[in-house]
């Protein structure tokens, strides 16, 4: 091994959904600050199956920041202690020598533990399903310049967008809200000419199917913009909430 | 030459600008009422996938869609960057159709069919359309119109993105398509589901065994047309930009049940990734594309300078790709550059404590975005630091998050000192062998997006993945299936229950227990980096015969080895992502020994299969058209035996020459 840094892990074990969990302690030796948090994974999986050792179950895919697989609540936040970056690109150059890590999965009820780190995030698909999207077959579309999107309108939508529904938000929130996540898919279409036909009945959807998948209240805490990885904005909920009371003003739909 | 007799690619008849508007006319349709009563089972929610999977579902079909990834919307098409071109001609610099398809054709070193291009030209326009209409925010100009930008092997402006996440905002979109259908009951989603084979019934491809990777359970499911978006196997490479979960083990399954693989030794290898720092490393990471419309790329003129880039000046520095190719400069298309900086830094010119990299420098366009601010804003006294900030600002706005990336992997900031890159594996043009209607040699069997071999010849240009990935989801795929479909409404229901189906699982649940069974000493990881080395050093950016023969052979070597010493960890009853990956490495080990006995084939260097001992005299890949035009076309004859079949490809629309970029 290539590095000088000695670790004490404290990595959450859990067989599956149905069983308690708990800390198990490891001691990982030369580890280069130069690795990805998850290639210290890797290593330490390495040791293990070299031990005998079930390996460590984590999500991951991409390792670029992007497809929001990854989500370790590490020291006791979510992909660590640097903003507006996932577990994947964090580093240990980010941590010293000698450090003690706690690596647990991110905790709600919404997103039960399937084990040890990885959990089930399938209620978002099912809030996405609900109205995240706006009903345009293929095939139907005009040409795309025929409809100018102001360029600060498509900037704020755009950045909305950039939600990798890793699940950050949820683990960061002491309620376990999903709101900064659904705010944010309800903002992008709120904020888009096209998304205008289907704008009061999205959020009246949304809303409702997150709170059926027992996600929490929102209490203005502001943690889970502070832990997203993509910095996706609190001022996305504050529009949810006005795309949702005027909806309910003008609608029985839901 | 000629086609061997059990290739027929189904060209339509006629002038190449009719071929599709013609087959689009007259391909059987399939009533309402029939299309509620066929199956139709998708592999891979990319953008082939979801595109495909949200667009057959719209059209009335009952479709079954599957993913390794906990959701769709983590496929890997979300990581691609740059953006998607599109023949629209709205910069109005003299795009058009054709100039599209011939661009793709020659930067696929006229190694690709000619009708399967056109069409994709042809249907470029609607994607964005498309994209446009489901949301998809696009960069824009201050009119509130869509943004374009130029990329490698391009002389016009026809690229659309949105920042450098452009995969990301196309695949949710197609995604928020495909999670509708799911809403309405008509697409059956599967996450977290591997496809581990294909059934075959009397010549007919009927369905898949697949495995829940959450309970390990091996599903059986039928449908009446299995479509295969599963994405490149650019992984056999072990280091690659691509996601650690990207496999070959669908399209290989396929392979192995009798669809023929198509040019399996066509990778691409991208110029502008972050190299290698260390032994650890998982995967690399890409800088786009899109970077080198603003970025200069450069060596010191001397031989191990080690001075930071920005330290050395200007009269020292030689910009290689702006001198050797001045009409493109550091727009040439991907093999070409990636082969300028290999050449370079086997010179002893690289850069960094690995000498294996060269500068990509963002000064000059600090300067000129910073001048051009000032201008605006009528400041015609400007200080040089006002005009470096305004200047950094505008770089910032284009390429924010690959800056920020690549500050956070590399600890360096690149606003102040010049990135270091490096060629890496990102593409692979090679796969599932498709005819014009994206069908395989197994009838029902299909392939779609980087998953087949279909449309980029030997190298692919940039921001063409995502277009050939919609295109066969949105536009292609919907119409051609017909013509397969509309003999099976007779066909009715299919029984899992059939003795196929039995068969099948239990040879996947045989070499799932073999695996676990072996409990040897190696983790399937160390034979996984293993193969990549080899792979890398032997059939990697520069081939030849000598390294070829020598990579079959350490990879024969390899594969005993696997399957006598790895040691897989746990049981097949539960969540075991270390299962499934032995499970795809396996097939990796039998994929590299075909890429390689395909680069020993082709007695040339094309596009991205750059042959050492086929070049000219300025190092430039060399041709042979007279013995090489055609596709080669594997087919598995079993226990690792192949038999090529070529399809000889006819250029009647194009005139065929060097591919100059000079």
């Amino acid at each position: 091994m290539e590095g000088n840094m000695n670790l004490s892990l404290k990595v959450w074990r859990q067989s599956n959904k149905d069983t308690a969990g708990g800390f198990e302690n490891y001691n990982l030796d030369s580890v280069s600050p130069d690795m990805s948090f998850l290639e210290m994974f890797d290593v330490l999986n390495e040791k293990l199956v070299v031990e005998g050792k079930e390996p460590i179950a984590f999500d991951h895919d991409c390792r670029e920041g992007i497809c929001g697989s990854c989500a370790m609540y590490i020291n006791g936040r979510p992909h660590g202690p640097l903003k507006g970056v996932t577990t994947c690109q964090l580093h240990m150059r980010s941590f010293n020598d000698g450090d003690t890590i706690v690596v647990e999965p991110w905790r709600a009820k919404a997103f039960p533990v399937l084990k040890d780190l990885v959990v089930d995030r399938d209620a978002f698909d099912r809030i996405m399903s609900s109205g995240g999207f706006i009903s345009v077959n293929t095939g139907n579309a005009q040409d795309a310049n025929s409809l100018p999107v102001p360029k600060e309108a498509a900037d704020d939508a755009f950045s909305a967008a950039a939600c990798i529904a890793c699940g950050a938000c949820v683990a960061a929130c002491k309620n376990a809200s999903a709101m900064l996540f659904v705010s944010a898919k309800i903002s992008q279409l709120a904020l888009l000419p096209q998304g205008q036909a289907e704008r009061s009945i999205r959020a009246e959807k949304m809303v409702a199917q997150m709170d059926a998948e027992g996600f929490g209240a929102c209490t203005n805490t502001g943690a889970c913009s502070a832990e997203c990885p993509k910095e996706i904005s609190m001022s996305n909920i504050a529009r949810m909430n006005r795309e949702y009371i005027g909806a309910k003003f003008s609608s029985t739909a839901v | 030459m000629a086609t061997s007799s059990r290739l027929d690619a189904k060209i339509p008849q006629g002038p190449l600008e009719t071929k599709w508007s013609k087959f689009r006319s007259s391909v059987p349709l399939v009533n309402p009422a029939n299309k509620r009563n066929l199956e139709i089972i998708v592999i891979g929610t990319g953008l082939a996938g979801a595109s495909a999977a949200a667009t057959l579902a719209e059209l009335g079909y009952k479709v079954k869609a599957f993913c390794f990834q906990d959701s769709p919307r983590r496929a890997h098409s979300i990581a691609a960057q740059g953006g998607i071109n599109a023949a629209k001609n709205y910069q109005n610099d003299g795009d058009s159709i054709h100039r599209l398809f011939y661009d793709t054709v020659k930067g696929g070193d006229y190694r690709s069919r000619e009708a399967n291009v056109h069409r994709l030209a042809e249907v470029s326009g609607s994607i964005i359309d498309q994209c446009v209409a489901q949301g998809v925010p696009f960069a824009r100009e201050y009119g509130g119109l869509l943004s374009n930008r130029s990329f490698g092997g391009v002389q016009v402006q026809r690229t659309f993105y949105a920042a450098g996440q452009t995969g990301q905002q196309l695949l949710l979109g197609a995604y928020s398509g495909l999670q509708r259908q799911v809403g309405m009951g008509t697409v059956q989603m599967y996450n977290r589901h591997e496809m581990l084979d294909v059934v075959v019934i009397d010549g007919k491809c009927r369905g898949i065994i697949a495995r829940n990777l959450i309970t390990g359970e091996l599903e059986r499911h039928a449908g009446h047309a299995v479509l295969l978006c599963s994405g490149g196997y650019g992984n056999v490479f072990y280091l690659s930009t691509n996601a650690l979960g990207s496999n070959v083990t669908a399209a290989w399954k396929a392979h192995k049940r009798g669809a023929f693989f198509g040019n399996p030794c066509f990778t691409q290898i991208h110029p502008t990734c972050i190299p290698v720092s260390g032994e650890h490393q998982s995967k690399l990471t890409l800088m786009s594309e899109s970077l080198r419309n603003d970025g200069r790329i450069w060596v010191p003129k001397a031989k191990n300078d080690n001075r930071p880039g920005n330290e050395i000046p200007e009269e020292e520095r030689d910009y290689y790709l702006e001198r050797r190719y001045p009409a493109f400069g550091n727009l040439v298309p991907r093999d070409i550059a990636s082969r300028a900086a290999k050449e370079r830094c086997d010179a002893g010119y690289g850069v960094g404590t690995s000498k294996l990299a060269v500068f990509l420098d963002f000064a000059a366009a600090v300067q000129r975005y910073g001048r051009a601010e000032a201008n605006k804003n009528n400041i015609h006294n400007a200080s040089d630091v006002d005009i470096t900030l305004w200047g950094k600002a505008v770089v910032k706005e284009k390429y924010g998050n690959l800056f920020d990336m690549y500050k956070q992997i590399t600890g360096e900031d690149p606003y102040e000192v010049p990135m270091r890159i490096y060629p890496a594996v990102h593409y692979t043009m090679g796969g599932l062998w498709v005819d014009y209607n994206l069908m395989t040699t197994v009838p029902g069997l299909y392939s779609l997006g980087e998953a087949n071999f279909s449309d980029h010849g030997a190298n692919r240009l940039g921001a063409s993945a995502l277009m050939q990935g919609l295109a066969d989801g949105y536009f292609v795929i919907p119409y051609t299936i017909g013509a397969y479909l509309a003999s099976e409404i007779r066909t009715g229901k299919i029984s899992t229950d059939h003795e196929a189906f039995v068969r099948t699982e239990k040879e996947v649940k045989d070499r799932i227990e073999k695996l676990l069974s072996i409990q040897g000493k190696t983790s399937p990881e160390t034979f996984h980096r293993r193969l990549g080395k080899i792979m890398w050093d032997k059939c990697g950016m520069a081939r030849n015969e000598k390294g070829l023969k020598e990579a079959i052979a350490e990879i024969r070597q390899l594969r005993e080895e696997f399957w006598k010493d790895v040691k897989v960890m746990g049981t097949a009853g539960y969540f075991n992502p270390e299962l499934d990956k032995a499970n795809r490495i396996a097939d990796f080990m039998e994929l590299g020994e075909l890429m390689c006995i395909d680069a020993l084939d082709r007695n040339e260097s094309c596009g991205g299969h750059f042959r050492e001992e086929y070049q000219t005299e300025e190092g430039e890949a060399l041709r042979d058209d007279e013995n090489y035009m055609y596709v080669s076309a594997w087919e598995n004859l079993g226990n690792n035996k192949w038999e090529l079949h070529k399809e000889e490809l006819i250029y009647e629309n194009i005139k065929i020459a060097q591919r100059s970029y000079k």
